[in-house]
């Protein structure tokens, strides 16, 4: 097991997947525990690797290797590090949570389930598959399951959120292949990443395709294809329904994790891969990430779904993480070998995706309590709740407070490490994106008053408290909330010595930057 | 080889032949019920059929007949895959309802001599022999399409596949005189020489030849601006033809392209040297890449806004086509090699997706979308295959359609940056695709709701349904024994002089 845990990690739910088929579909519970047991021992393993893995090491580990077609050089490669990590055991958190979020799903349980669990091993390959091939089929595994849970037990707009994020992902998704295709032919027909991140800048260099440089046009593709599932301006449109429509745990996902996805194949293949383009690229993103910001606030302030409201936070949160991604060419020569911006910048991108994908699940979860309860999602219909639920108010206060980014919790950290390190290469854009810190604030605290405060609305005098398997989905994350927001240092640590490989392959490229 | 020499490299279609003969007369003795057992008398010839083709020495690569007919591992490749095919659409023909109170005899000998036709075409190297394949093929399936005597479209699909048919096997017949007129030739070496030789001023008029040849191979692939027969030939044939027509005679259509253009534009196949590939100055693979891309946009396009099934899957085959046609440009072993992991890949779930609806109207239903509407929850199981076939068609990681579309792809972004937009273009229109085959899935299971019973099929009809649901995705995952089957038929029989 030792040696093949990655695997594990991945095949386990199609494990549950393949029990879950040959239970009768009335014998729900079973499936429901099934489920449960499977994301469980997901979970626990992933933390098992969390546990064995070397911090003061930057490359990959665990690392496995397996013959898969040869003919096309196609190989089946597994592989972690410091960038992986924390989204794997976030991934075995927020799967396993969901399984308990999906607790209420009331109609084809074994459908449902089984998807779900197809869903989990699609994100996993993702995140842990170092052969490219095998990472596009995994990128690609995740659609299907996401089209039904979203078009099969969403809300009433289901069918058309399903399709269009369906469409718009694959859009997506077939640039990236393209891209793989143009990689695999011009740098020594290959797919294992590992070779490509060391042959492909050289490769690629000086290629002139269409009068434009190969690299940027690979950049481009490639980054298109990822910057829809982020979702950057003006890819984002598929997310606000995506996100109201489908069941609060698919939400979960959706937020917690899926939106990660794209960030991390910038990381993962756009940076390490193309680095040269990153000094390119960096004003652009740093600018996308600023619309980002504005954009996403301002919608949200705009709308009176309390589910839209945290879809289109999602979109501003995001913002931030893309300022910070972009900071990574401060350790550049053209720009001071400033080093520790550089850390900042993209350790705070990272510490967003992570920390985003624990504000943005609770906040989904509490979003699908309320719902639960009152069948309705309009901010302007409720009134005085912390009266009636006392302990979910406080819960979701939290929430709320995480979201815009309150000091002491990890929300704080992780944007104010994105500022500070764009700051010294983009003062504008930072000072800028400051009035998006101000309107998340407001849009936060405006929902809260309205919701929770004020005249008590009688409709919703008896509501129900807060229930016992809610409070065990959004305590832990509540807990690594507070926890990483007074103590950040264990997170920090764990990805630093990869961020310190990514701002080193980067920031050697800054002397030949004037390649184009 | 002299033609009696040439007999004993021609087993494969002797054997056909008095398959059909015995077809013929042994339905003589049947009662018009009985009719239909004359399938294992067909099943039977085809069997030893593939027997022969398999005992046959692969490592022989010559001519038959006098350069008539080319026995090469890539022609059994198609041979194979034709017999494959037809067993396929027989076993699904025994599951038919609309054949009820048809007596089958012919339709099973006319299947025989359809495969018979085929066989020639995937081997013809010679203007005459193409000709005359291309024709045993044409009116066999001309009368199959009509095989529903009393039903009004299906005479329709029949007289419209006639008369489209002469016309354009009329369009390439004046192109292959004026081949034989510039050449002094009918065969396709000799021809191949000729072109070298020719001045430029007659270069109009082989691009003139070589746009009237395309319109008879256009037609039987297919491809736009051709292709107007297909939707309303697929729509009112017996769907077991539709579902044979839109494999076979596609699959022995891009064999006899590939032969032609390879031979008499190319090296012929052998390819040598890729900046060898073309000699002339002939634009025809710029012809044939803008054949592509108006192919499968225009499919693709006409297809969303279908409301039939049938007719849609019609559609979606002109869009395959049209993903096939974007490799041969490319003139590299590649995209030949990609065109024939394709057909494979594609042969399985288009049959695949052809049987459901005919399982589905054989169950009472119909063709159209509202028929397929909450089918998911009334027969779980095929709305779970259909799901796949759907996925496979668009071409959806870990499906076979997408190895097949993923092989394409690598032919053309090999072929060079210059290539490029084509595989963008063929990648959106995939895109496009996914909306109108997620259709199917949407209606089978977003709409209805569940129901206590739930159908499912017999043993048989399952049976048929894992034989082409099971190929469609363990493809997708592990295909190196359909890459290394193709790589071991990527052999010609070619002259190069």
């Amino acid at each position: 097991m030792d040696t093949s845990i990655l695997s594990w990690i991945i095949w386990i739910p199609v494990i549950g997947m393949a029990a879950i088929a040959l239970i009768p579909r009335e014998k729900v519970k079973t499936i429901k525990m099934v489920t449960a047991v499977a994301t469980g021992i997901q979970f626990l393993a992933t933390l098992g690797l969390w546990s064995r893995f070397e911090e003061s090491n930057g490359g990959f580990q665990f690392m496995e290797r397996a013959e898969w077609i040869p003919s096309f050089n196609i190989t089946y490669i597994l592989g972690v590090d410091g960038l992986s990590l924390p989204m794997v055991i976030l991934t075995g958190l927020l799967f396993f949570l969901g399984t308990f979020v999906s607790w209420n799903i009331n109609r084809a349980q074994k459908g449902y389930f089984a998807l779900y669990l197809l869903l989990n091993t699609g994100v996993m390959g993702v995140f842990l598959s170092l052969d490219f091939f095998l990472f596009y089929v995994f990128w690609e595994v995740m659609l299907l399951p996401m089209y039904f849970l979203i078009g099969m037990w969403g809300g009433p707009q289901r069918e058309y959120a399903a399709i269009k994020f369906f469409l718009y992902t694959l859009f997506g998704s077939v640039l990236i292949l393209i891209a793989i295709l143009a990689l695999y032919f011009t740098c020594g027909r290959t797919f294992d990443m590992l070779l490509l991140m060391q042959t492909a800048p050289t490769a690629l260099d000086g290629v002139i395709w269409w009068g434009m440089s190969a690299i940027k046009v690979i950049w481009v593709m490639l980054f298109i294809g990822f910057a829809i599932k982020v979702p950057v301006f003006p890819f984002h449109t598929w997310l606000p329904l995506a996100h109201v429509e489908a069941p609060t745990a698919i939400s979960v996902i959706l937020a917690g994790i899926l939106l990660k996805l794209g960030v991390y194949g910038i990381l993962r293949i756009n940076y390490t891969m193309l680095p040269v383009a990153v000094w390119w690229f960096a004003g652009a993103l740093a600018l996308l990430g600023l619309i980002n910001v504005i954009w996403g606030a301002m919608c949200a302030l705009a709308q009176t779904d309390l589910k839209k409201l945290v879809a289109y936070s999602s979109v501003n949160h995001m913002g931030y993480l893309l300022i910070g991604m972009a900071a990574v060419i401060a350790a550049g020569e053209a720009n001071g070998n400033n080093l520790l911006a550089a850390q900042a910048g993209l350790g705070g991108a990272v510490f967003q995706m992570f920390n985003h994908g624990t504000i943005s699940a609770m906040l989904f979860i509490l979003v699908g309590v309320i719902y639960d309860r009152a069948h309705h999602r309009d901010i302007e219909g409720f009134g005085g709740l912390a009266t009636s639920m006392p302990i979910y108010s406080g819960i979701v206060a939290v929430a709320f407070f995480a979201g815009l980014g309150l000091p002491g919790l990890s929300g704080f950290v992780s944007e104010a490490m994105c500022f500070i390190g764009a700051f010294p290469v983009f003062k504008a854009i930072v000072i800028a994106s400051t009035l998006g810190i101000l309107l998340n604030a407001a849009y936060f605290l405006w929902a809260f008053q309205r919701m929770f405060m004020g005249e008590m609305n009688e409709k919703y005098k008896e509501l129900p408290e807060i229930n016992k398997m809610e409070l065990f989905t959004v305590i832990p994350l509540l807990v690594i909330t507070v926890f990483f927001g007074i103590y950040p240092r264990p997170f920090l640590d764990l990805i630093s010595s990869t961020m310190n490989v990514i701002i080193d392959t980067v920031a050697n490229m800054g002397g030949i930057a004037g390649v184009f | 080889m002299n033609n009696l020499q040439s007999l004993s490299l021609y087993w494969p279609e002797l054997i056909l032949t008095v398959t059909v003969l015995i077809t013929i007369i042994a339905d003589l003795f049947y009662s018009p019920k009985e009719s239909g057992r004359t399938a294992l008398w067909v099943l039977g010839g085809l069997f030893l059929a593939y027997i022969a083709i398999k005992v046959q020495d692969s490592t022989i690569v010559t001519t038959l007949f006098m350069g008539n007919l080319a026995f090469d591992p890539f022609a059994s490749f198609f041979k194979t895959l034709i017999l494959f095919a037809t067993v396929l659409v027989i076993f699904i023909s025994q599951r038919t309802s609309e054949l009820d109170g048809h007596r089958t005899g012919e339709y099973y000998a006319l299947m025989a001599i359809m495969v018979f036709g085929m066989f020639l075409m995937v081997s013809a190297i010679d203007l005459i022999m193409v000709y005359l394949a291309i024709e045993i093929v044409s009116i066999s399936s001309f009368i199959l399409a009509g095989y529903l005597r009393g039903d009004l479209r299906s005479n329709e699909a029949a007289l419209k596949y006639v008369i489209y048919g002469a016309f354009s096997s009329g369009i390439m017949l004046f192109g292959l005189s004026i081949v034989f007129g510039l050449a002094g030739s009918t065969k396709f070496f000799a021809i191949q020489e000729a072109m070298w030789n020719l001045e430029g001023s007659a270069n109009f008029a082989f691009t003139l030849a070589t746009v009237f040849i395309l319109a008879g191979f256009g037609y039987k692939i297919s491809a736009v601006p051709f292709h107007f027969w297909t939707p309303d030939v697929y729509e009112g044939a017996p769907t077991s033809i539709t579902a044979y027509l839109s494999v076979a005679p596609k699959a022995a259509g891009f064999a006899l392209a590939i032969r032609f253009f390879n031979q008499v534009f190319g090296d012929g196949g052998s390819f040598i040297d890729p900046s060898l590939t073309t000699y002339t100055e002939l634009p025809w693979p710029q012809l044939l890449a803008a054949l592509a891309v108006v192919t499968m946009t225009l499919g693709n396009l006409v297809a969303m806004q279908q409301n039939n099934i049938k007719r849609m899957l019609a559609y979606s085959s002109i869009a395959h086509a049209g993903y096939m046609l974007m490799a041969l440009p490319t003139l590299s072993s590649q995209g030949v090699y990609a065109v024939m992991i394709y057909l494979v890949m594609y042969m399985f779930m288009n049959l695949g997706a052809f049987f459901v609806v005919i399982y589905v109207k054989s169950q009472g239903g119909g063709e159209s979308f509202d028929d397929f509407r909450g089918l998911g929850w009334k027969m779980p199981i095929v709305g779970i295959v259909m799901t796949i076939f759907m996925l496979s068609l668009t071409g959806i990681p870990p499906t076979a359609g997408f190895i097949g579309k993923f092989y394409l792809f690598a032919a053309i972004i090999n072929a060079g940056p210059q290539m490029y937009w084509l595989a963008i273009i063929g990648a959106i229109n995939s895109v496009i695709s996914l909306y109108y085959y997620m259709r199917v899935v949407k209606v089978m299971f977003f709409e209805g709701e569940s129901s206590e019973t739930v159908l499912v099929p017999s043993i048989p009809v399952l049976l048929i349904f894992m034989a082409l649901a099971i190929p469609s995705v363990v493809f997708g995952m592990y295909w190196t024994p359909i890459a290394n089957w193709v790589s071991q038929s990527l052999i010609f029989f070619t002259q190069v002089i």
